[in-house]
Order: structure tokens, then sequence, then C-alpha cells
């Protein structure tokens, strides 16, 4: 009888996908915190600026998007940190399954547990700013479709940053530019569709953007985190 | 067949140290030309006035600015292709003459600006594109400074300015299309910096001084880390340095 | 040449010449900075040659 045939990539993909889901289960305080800090940063504004509706509803997009950029920033060591100093990581390069896919499956998860709660906590937020129904309808669907791009682009930046000193500050510098498009196009389509304009434009490219992150980031974080191991 | 002779430091620096000389003359008589046409030659505009001669040192920066960072990119992607080591080298050299003449177009942009907008800073879609491409320098820079082994470093700024260049097309759209959906639309605002053919001359000259200015300082840059890298080798050694 | 309104720069003379003494200076530090490091190096390098031959 032979030894565990080797799994199909789908079956190891899905088996790293596993073991991240695990592991952020057992530091939850690690969703946790990035999520609370989301909340709080979120919450300085009224606080800084005055609770008047009318001013809270204008800064709100906004507000909620470098929010959870920010909120993203925090939560991006912990992708591939953990297990640079253990060795796990080392053994992910050395897999004899498409290393770009199980990579893949690395961001997914970090997105399910940093950038996910952000879009289902965010109606909450949205009406403490008094956004409009449609308004919230579309800090939901640009945080939906840009979260996303956030863990991608971030996954980059973690793997070039990885080990380094100042890292997380470091980190920021880095990837808070390449996230500008994203903030740029969701808050226009949020403010756009508050005022009846049609939106399909600045969807269509965080879309694209979304399409094309997917596309080619496992690839690069490939090559980013050989680079930094080497 | 040149070029690859060149890849080497042994050639690259004794190559580089016979252009120099030629390199800064000719920049020098550039930017006095450029300077007498500039401040001398050329007329007040009709709306800006005196203020238009900031053009001739604003808009060569911001040119500057983005070549520059194009050379690094393209140096990258040679350099990965097809592994020659001195791109690194030629890389380094170039991202503080590059961020240099970053600062310089946003703090001339903004002298333009006061006496033309009446503040000292606008949100336009030019100044704060300028802004991004500053800090996406100062991040390379940061990244390469953070990093301590020369290899990794190399490879991880590559990586770096590479994704950088790819967002740079999309971070400017996003500004201009941003900055068109803030523009107050009852205001008639005076148009970022433009160029007119009237004051193309001027313009032309200081931005071939520019670029003649970064082929030396990179020059002088580029044999300073050849100095530093090689001082072990025996070619260097036996030229006495 | 009047040199007093060259220098007036129509009133604008702060903003014209500071952008120009701005560039001066950023452009000259890119120059002499490396230049200096350079120049120094050389000579250590020299130096080290020397002792060691």
């Amino acid at each position: 009888m032979p030894a565990n045939p080797t799994p199909g990539v789908f079956q190891a993909w899905l088996r790293v996908l596993q073991r991240e889901m695990l592991l952020a289960y057992r530091q939850r305080n690690d969703i946790l915190t990035p999520l609370i800090f989301f909340v709080i940063v979120v919450s300085l504004f009224p606080l800084g600026i005055g609770p008047e509706p009318k001013t809270l509803q204008l800064i709100a997009p906004g507000v909620i998007w470098v929010a959870a950029l920010l909120a993203t920033l925090l939560s991006l060591p912990r992708m591939f940190n953990n297990e640079l100093h253990d060795g796990t990581l080392e053994q992910l390069l050395l897999s004899p399954q498409p290393v770009s896919v199980l990579i893949s499956a690395k961001i997914l998860a970090h997105w399910l547990t940093t950038g996910l709660p952000l879009v289902v906590i965010s109606p909450v937020i949205a009406l403490t700013f008094h956004m409009d129904n449609t308004a919230l309808l579309y800090t939901v669907i640009t945080l939906l479709l840009g979260s996303p791009v956030l863990s991608l682009i971030g996954a980059v930046g973690a793997a070039l940053t990885l080990g380094l000193r100042g890292g997380g500050v470091l980190l920021a510098l880095l990837v808070l530019p390449l996230y500008i498009p994203v903030l740029i196009f969701s808050t226009g389509a949020i403010i756009a569709a508050s005022g009846g304009f049609p939106v399909d434009g600045q969807l269509s490219l965080l879309g694209a953007y979304l399409v094309i992150a997917v596309i080619f980031v496992p690839w690069v974080t490939n090559h980013a985190l050989r680079v930094s191991l080497d | 067949m040149i070029f690859q002779k060149l890849a080497a430091p042994k050639y690259f620096y004794p190559f580089a140290g016979k252009l120099l000389p030629w390199v800064t003359g000719l920049c020098i008589i550039t930017l006095l030309a450029g300077l007498y046409q500039g401040l001398f030659v050329a007329p007040p505009d009709y709306q800006q006035g005196e203020t238009v001669r900031i053009m001739f040192v604003h808009v060569p920066a911001a040119w500057m600015s983005m070549f520059v960072y194009a050379m690094m990119a393209g140096a990258c992607a040679i350099g990965l292709v097809w592994k020659i080591r001195l791109t690194d080298t030629f890389v380094t050299a170039c991202a503080p003459i590059g961020a240099s003449f970053t600062l310089i177009a946003l703090i001339t942009g903004s002298l333009w600006g006061k006496p033309m907008w009446g503040t000292w800073w606008e949100w336009d879609a030019r100044l704060t594109s300028e802004l991004i491409l500053l800090f996406l320098y100062l991040g390379f820079m940061a990244l390469q400074s953070a990093i301590d082994d020369p290899r990794r470093a190399a490879r991880a700024g590559a990586i770096l300015i590479l994704v950088g260049v790819i967002n740079l097309p999309v971070i400017h759209y996003s500004v201009e299309w941003w900055n068109t959906l803030h523009q107050p639309a009852s205001v008639a605002r005076v148009d970022g910096p433009t160029i007119h053919s009237s004051i193309l001359i001027p313009l032309l000259v200081m931005a071939t001084a520019f670029k003649l200015l970064f082929i030396s300082v990179v020059l002088v840059r580029m044999r300073t880390a050849i100095l530093e890298n090689e001082s072990d080798s025996r070619w260097l050694q036996e030229q006495g340095a | 040449m009047n040199w007093e309104t060259f220098f007036n720069m129509g009133g604008y003379a702060f903003y014209v010449w500071g952008s120009y003494a701005v560039a001066t200076i950023v452009l000259g530090l890119n120059v002499w900075l490396p230049l200096s490091r350079y120049r120094k190096l050389k000579q250590n390098l020299k130096k080290r040659y020397e002792t060691s031959s």
C-alpha cells in the first residue's frame, strides 16, 4: 500500500486554507484587534470634527475607507511573519505543489479574517454616520470588491518587508500609495451613487483591479518571498 | 557586444570616468544657456507675468521625476531578465536624484501656485500625482536602507519598482478622475501649470541640462559604489584606485 | 538692462528666485554629496593599497 498519494492541487490549496483558518481561530485576538482598531479610528472623527449629521454624511465614505486601509495594514505582517520564525514558510516554498496557488489560499484566508469582518460591520458604521441607504449599500459593495485587493497588494508588501526592522511602518509606506486608486474609486462610487449618478465606471475599474490582482499577485508574492528568504 | 563588456564593473568604471568630464561640461553649458533663455530672453507671460519663469525649473524637474522612475523600472527589468548586477547599482544611484527632482517639482509647483491660485497648496491632479510619486521614491529608498544584505535589497527593490511602475498609470488616472470629480463646477480655475509653445525653447534646454546633470550624478554614484563593492578586487588594486 | 526690475520680477521676486534657489540647493547637494563621498573613498582606498603592497 503506497503512502499517501500526492494530493491534487485543489486539495493542497484547500488544506492550506483550512490550516490558515484554524490558526486564525486559535489566534482570535489577532483578528479582533484590527476590527476594533477600525471601529475606534472611525469613531475618532465625530469626536474630532463634531457630530453634525450633514458633516458626518459628507466625510463618511472617506473616513470609512481610510480606516479600512489602516486596519488592513495593521493585520498584514501577520500573513507571513509567524511562519517565518518556525520554518513553515520555507516548507511552503519547497512544496511540490505550485506555490503561487498555495499563496493564494493564504491571502484568501487573510481576507476572510480581516477584510470580510470589515464588510460585515460597515453597515453599522454607516448608520452611525447617518449615511443614506444608497450610500450604505455602496459602502458595502465597494468594501466587498476592494478589501480583497487590499489583502492582495498588501501580501506583496508583507513578503518584501518580511522580518525587517521597522517592518510595520515600512510596510505602510510601501503599500499605501498603491492603495490610493482603490480608495479613490471606492469613495467616488459611494459619493456618485448617493447623488444618483452612474457608478458602473468605478465599479468596473474596481472589479478589473481585483481580477488582475488575483491573477498576478500570488506569482509576484512567490518571488518576493524567495527574495526575502534567501 | 560593447554593452556586454560594459556590464562588468571592471570596464564600466574607467568608461564612466572618461565619460564624466564630457557630460559635466555639456551640462554646465546647457544649464547656462537655459538660465539665460529662461531669465533674460523669454518674455513675461500674458497671464502669469514673471512667474512663468518658475516653469523653466518646475516643468523640467517634473519631467525628470518621471523619466528617472522610468529609467529605474527599465533597469530593474533588464537586470531581472539578463541578470546584470550593475543594473542594481544603477537603480540605487538613481533614487536620490529622482526623489530630489520630485521634491523640486513639488516646491516650485507650490511657489508657482501661491501667486496664481492664492494658496500654497492645491490638490490638483498634477501636484497630487507628483506627491504620490515622491512617496514611491521614498518607499523604495526606505526599503533599501532597511535591508542589510545588498543582494536582497537589490532584488526586493526591483520588485517594488516594477510593481510601482505598473501601478503608476492607474494611480495617475485615478487622481485625474478624482480631481475632475471634486472640481467645483462654477469656479473657473486657473489651470495647473500649462505649457505654451512660446516658452518651449527654454523648457527644452533646461530639460536637457537636467538630463545631463542626472547622468553625471548617477555616474559618480556608480563609480563610488563600484569602489565600495570591488575594493578587494585585483583590477582595482592594480589600478591603484 | 535695469537690474532692479530684473531682481524684482514684477513683484514676484520671492516666488521666482525662491524656486531657482530651491532647485540650486537641492541639485547642488545632489552633486556635492556624492562627489565628496567619492573623493574620500578614493583617498582611503589609495592609502589602503599603498600600505598593503
